[in-house]
């Protein structure tokens, strides 16, 4: 008998709620799989299993044992082991395969001074078969490729004689070849008597690979359900729920001609085949799951990364922006997803922050004119909305709201033509969020060419006219937004498309 | 409404007293003139002009290096090769001057040169081959050390050296023109201090007036904002290494006018006492920042330190003691703040 078991799980954070009275369970063997949108709790649930929560509402049984999870060692004692999606963080690189996959035994077990590396290199070996873990293993896990190093995750879990075996998103990052590959290990763990819980944003996979489903929404749980008596589209009818409208603002926009195209775009971080243009004052949506490739496309078009095919053009001219440096000479603007590591700088006050891409404007020769630099900040404080009670204020006093409208009001001051927002609202209080929207629309109806990279598909329905959907690293599907719902959105971030046309053929 | 919330807090320092936030600020200055006071007080002779100007005058040189140092601080990183390539240029000005007997004047400026294609080389290596900024100018610093040692044949060049290759004396000398850089005075003024404030004011300017000087500090505050920001922000890495190789060359110039010789030796003992200056420059009111004014301050601060400990027959081999006291707690100041 091998089964696991949650009951009545509820986890609060500061002012969330971010699961309510779950039922989990897994039993004999199987290869379970959890969805939900973003924000549904999957993460949450999985690391309470982990240990990494301790402070959880609910019971958690083993074998019908009721069990106490304090922290990661603990969870490991109980059998339970979770793979992150960000390998690197669970491995040493400097250190051998077989190392890495022992150090549970070397750290916890072994009892003398010294090591007995005889025996670590001979269970390591075992381990490795195990997993197909066809190389070296006194290889360093630095030169290893990714999905070799989640291999020695796996590896690692299954010498610690894992019961039930976590894995989270495990295949954003990897090729169509190492996904089967990582597959066909899952499936061998799983018939050892291993259950394995597999979270994932991408249908296609979920149907493939897993017997049952639990869906979860809003921290609440919706079901569980055979893999075979499902569709796609039914599961995402599950997946989305009600969601709290934002506000977004009602203003019609004029469309002029096309300002921003890419064409055929491949290029790093995994950028393939993009393509999409943008009107002057469209604000064109991008749609897609976490892990998706929005991110990256967003980086990619403005400078920053290895353009390997294709083309951007601005107005009909092939832009060749190298650097980001030369997209904002181009006329580009990026609002970063990672506002306080990419966006702004917390340790510097406003008119700094604001001032820094227009930087030359406000001044004589190499000289800065401050006078200049501040009647500029004040007007974009005021026009913006920023909360602050003088221009000087350092960015890191301010809420994270206001720092995002520092991070959006540093472009206002640009002649960019085109704007590209990468998840703008996140971690933004709501009243800010529509504060945000109305900055975008206003930038619209400038004719600004608009790109909204986002996973809140209410933002894209409430926002934009136009959305492309994003899936695997390409624009997968073009959809005008009025004629088009959550549901639809989500069927093609999650691969969905591309199930129906496998299906077909 | 917002003017009048920000005047209210201008008009009223003192609402929100803090001792730390006192000492923050004003620590280091504090520090400064306490020292004075005190070495005033007990020792005759100290607060005299002769002496101040000779405090002034003995810090010219780490003054010069560590604004060196600052410049490769404000992109976040670390030149630790000033003490090399300060050695070097006055190996080079000495042996154009001694062994080849040419003018003042190219003895100047070609030293210059050589320093800021040294900075450029560190640049290189850290932009291009991605070594740490520490290791690349730790491993640069011996390359010039041992460059600079070839260079001179081993020993020290100076005036009227003999040649024991080809008998004789050397034939050139370091004219009075190169040797005033160092030793000469303006009034009563020592030109090394002149040089030496000149610079301060205009890296203080360069740095905090300027469009450059403000990328520079972004660039070190956070190089991924920076960049997407637009800013080149390697083409501000290699400024601030090549400024750096600049300025300590300068320093050079200035130690091989004083020496009256050329040696790399005579530059290596610089880097620290430079690194130190530059550190406790980022305490100087509160700045938190490399600043010129800061640096500047840093070095007087140990030059009157040291000065005065002299005259009080203070051991001197007790006086990296002081030093290092004096670096602890500088730096302090600028780290151990409240968490927000």
């Amino acid at each position: 008998m091998n089964k696991l078991s949650m009951k009545g799980i509820t986890k609060t954070f500061p002012g969330v709620k971010a699961l309510s009275n779950v039922d989990f369970e897994v039993s004999n063997g199987e290869i379970r799989g959890l969805i939900g949108a973003n924000g549904a709790g999957k993460s949450t649930l999985m690391k309470i299993l982990a240990g990494v929560y301790p402070e959880y509402e609910g019971e958690i049984y083993i074998n019908d044992e009721k069990v106490n999870i304090t922290c990661p060692l603990s969870a490991i004692n109980h059998g339970i082991v979770i793979v992150y999606q960000e390998v690197d963080t669970a491995l040493v690189p400097y250190l051998t395969v077989a190392e890495n996959i022992m150090m549970h035994s070397i750290i916890n077990e072994n009892k003398g001074a010294f090591i007995n590396w005889k025996k670590i290199r001979c269970e390591a070996k075992k381990a490795a078969e195990l997993v197909g873990l066809d190389t070296d293993i006194n290889r360093l896990v630095r030169d290893l490729t990714l999905s070799e190093k989640q291999m020695v995750l796996i590896g690692r879990a299954v010498y610690q004689n894992a019961k039930h075996l976590i894995l989270d998103e495990p295949t954003a990052p990897l090729s169509v070849q190492e996904t089967e590959r990582l597959f066909k290990i899952v499936k061998r763990i799983k018939d050892e008597g291993m259950n394995v819980i597999f979270i994932s944003h991408r249908l296609d996979e979920i149907f493939q690979i897993c017997e049952r489903i639990t869906v979860l929404r809003d921290g609440q749980l919706v079901g569980t359900y055979d893999a075979d008596s499902l569709t796609i589209p039914q599961t995402v009818e599950k997946m989305l729920g009600r969601k709290i409208q934002n506000a977004y603002p009602d203003i019609e926009t004029s469309k002029g001609d096309v300002v921003f195209e890419v064409k055929n775009l491949s290029g790093s971080g995994g950028i393939n085949n993009v393509n999409l243009e943008i009107r002057a004052g469209e604000i064109v949506g991008l749609a897609g799951l976490v892990g998706g490739g929005k991110t990256e496309l967003c980086k990619l078009l403005f400078g920053e990364g290895n353009v390997t095919e294709g083309a951007i053009l601005l107005k009909g001219k092939a832009i060749q922006a190298k650097t980001p440096a030369q997209a904002v000479k181009s006329g580009l603007a990026l609002v970063p997803e990672e506002r306080r590591k990419e966006g702004i700088f917390v340790h510097e006050p406003i008119d700094t922050n604001i001032t820094l891409p227009t930087l030359e404007k406000y001044c004589k020769g190499s000289l800065m004119q401050k006078r200049k630099i501040r009647s500029a900040s004040t007007e974009c404080i005021r026009k913006v909305g920023i909360k602050t009670p003088s221009e000087r204020q350092h960015v890191s006093k301010l809420s994270g709201g206001n720092q995002q409208k520092v991070a959006i009001g540093k472009w206002l001051l640009s002649d960019a033509d085109v704007f590209i927002f990468d998840e703008p609202t996140k971690g933004v209080d709501v009243g800010s969020k529509s504060e945000i929207y109305g900055l975008i629309k206003d930038l619209a109806g400038q004719g600004k060419a608009v790109l909204y990279a986002t996973c809140e598909f209410d933002e894209i329905l409430g926002l934009t006219d136009r959305v492309y959907v994003m899936y695997k690293g390409t624009t997968v599907k073009e959809l005008t937004t009025k004629d088009t719902s959550e549901e639809e959105l989500l069927f093609y971030s999650a691969g969905g498309g591309l199930d129906a046309r496998q299906n077909v053929g | 409404m917002q003017d009048k919330t920000s005047v209210k807090q201008r008009e009223n320092p003192f609402a929100n007293f803090s001792v730390f936030d006192f000492l923050y600020k004003y620590g280091t200055v504090i520090v400064v003139i306490g020292t004075l006071l005190f070495f005033s007080l007990t020792l005759n002779n100290f607060f005299t002009f002769s002496n101040i100007s000779n405090v002034f005058r003995s810090v010219s040189i780490v003054t010069l290096i560590a604004l060196a140092i600052t410049m490769s601080l404000t992109v976040n990183g670390l030149d630790l090769s000033v003490g090399a390539t300060a050695g070097f240029a006055s190996v080079i000005a000495a042996k154009m001057m001694v062994i080849w007997e040419l003018g003042p004047l190219p003895a100047i400026i070609v030293p210059l040169i050589v320093g800021v294609v040294i900075g450029a080389i560190n640049a290189f290596l850290i932009i291009k081959i991605k070594i740490s900024d520490m290791l690349a100018t730790l491993s640069m610093m011996f390359v010039l050390t041992g460059v600079s040692i070839t260079f001179q044949s081993g020993s020290a060049i100076y005036n009227f050296m003999p040649l024991p290759n080809l008998g004789g004396i050397a034939p050139g000398t370091m004219q009075r023109t190169f040797l005033n850089i160092g030793q000469g005075t303006v009034g009563r003024i020592p030109i090394p201090v002149i040089i030496m404030l000149v610079v301060v004011a205009v890296v203080h300017v360069f740095l905090n007036y300027t469009k450059y000087g403000r990328y520079l500090y972004m660039t070190g505050g956070n190089k991924e904002a920076a960049k997407l920001s637009g800013i080149p922000v390697n083409r501000y890495v290699v400024l601030a290494y090549v400024l750096s190789g600049f300025l300590a060359a300068l320093g050079g110039l200035v130690l091989g006018a004083r020496l009256g010789s050329g040696e790399v030796n005579a530059g290596a003992p610089y880097l620290m006492d430079a690194v130190a200056a530059a550190y406790i420059g980022f305490s100087v009111l509160g700045i938190g920042k490399p600043n010129a004014l800061g640096t500047l301050l840093g070095a007087l601060l140990m030059g009157i330190l040291l000065n005065g400990l002299v005259m009080m027959d203070f051991p001197y081999y007790s006086q990296d003691i002081v030093k290092g006291m004096v670096l602890i707690f500088a730096l302090g100041l600028t780290y151990y703040k409240r968490k927000e």
